[in-house]
């Protein structure tokens, strides 16, 4: 069956979307993803959407799913690479993503993961 | 390299396309985006006119049980458009006024399909009555 790879880079997990998806694959991803946070233990999820040409409201309920699943799980999830075709698309849709971390391309976005994961950090040993 | 026969090298202004499985709104997707480019619409525009077409198949899939995408480029001066009617023969939509606002759903997405395909083109008509099939007309001129 046909599937978007997850990889695992240390705390994180990266995705990177270059197909046009079907609905089920796209819940496939949900479902992978979320597995996966589990199974690794994964503190922060990057998905660069930068090869999407489209989001519809089935897609980008999908990704507020995930960023939403993802935070229940204790794990951060940044969006990059949007391309702006597709932001201003989304928006006049009606769809505005809250919730969201979002990020311009996967350097930022990684360095926006790795802050995050700091700022815990600093926080344990606060507690400590 | 084949010689194609004359009547395909002509290039067709309209057409149908299936919707009648998930796979078939990916094609859809596909075949808006390279009508939309051949018209030479901005990349914005193509991206508005895909999405549109996006949401009104899955409507036709998921409520209508299936159905057809019409597509047909317009011509209008020196004006080029494309316009895109989806046709299903599903129950139909009893209260439009309803179906159009944001937010409303009688499944389980979001309720911006039709509210919000409406916002992404230029033109935009229904047509639905409870038992009789829906019908969704959009048009975006370049």
């Amino acid at each position: 069956m046909e599937r978007i790879p997850v990889l695992r880079m240390g705390n994180f997990l990266l995705v990177t979307i270059q197909v046009d998806m079907h609905d089920q694959l796209a819940l496939q991803l949900q479902d992978d993803l979320t597995n996966a946070i589990e199974r690794n233990g994964a503190k922060g999820v990057l998905i660069d959407i930068s090869a999407l040409e489209m989001v519809d409201s089935f897609i980008g309920r999908m990704l507020s799913d995930i960023s939403a699943m993802g935070r229940i799980l204790d794990c951060a999830t940044v969006l990059v690479g949007m391309q702006p075709a597709v932001a201003i698309t989304l928006v006049e849709l009606g769809l505005s993503l809250p919730g969201i971390a979002t990020a311009l391309n996967v350097e930022r976005g990684m360095s926006l993961l790795r802050g995050k994961l700091s700022n815990l950090d600093d926080h344990d040993a606060n507690e400590r | 390299m084949e010689n194609f026969p004359t009547s395909m090298t002509t290039t067709p202004t309209s057409g149908e396309a299936p919707l009648r499985s998930e796979h078939d709104i990916v094609l859809a997707r596909q075949l808006v985006r390279r009508m939309s480019q051949s018209l030479e619409f901005s990349l914005v525009d193509q991206t508005k006119i895909v999405t549109a077409a996006s949401e009104l198949a899955r409507n036709a899939l998921i409520y209508g049980g299936g159905g057809t995408m019409h597509w047909e480029l317009l011509k209008e001066g020196t004006r080029n458009g494309l316009k895109l009617t989806f046709s299903d023969e599903g129950p139909g939509i009893p209260d439009l006024e309803l179906a159009m606002s944001d937010g409303w759903t009688s499944g389980t997405g979001l309720g911006l399909g039709l509210s919000g395909a409406r916002r992404l083109v230029n033109q935009f008509e229904i047509d639905s009555r409870a038992g009789a099939g829906t019908r969704v007309s959009i048009a975006r001129w370049k």
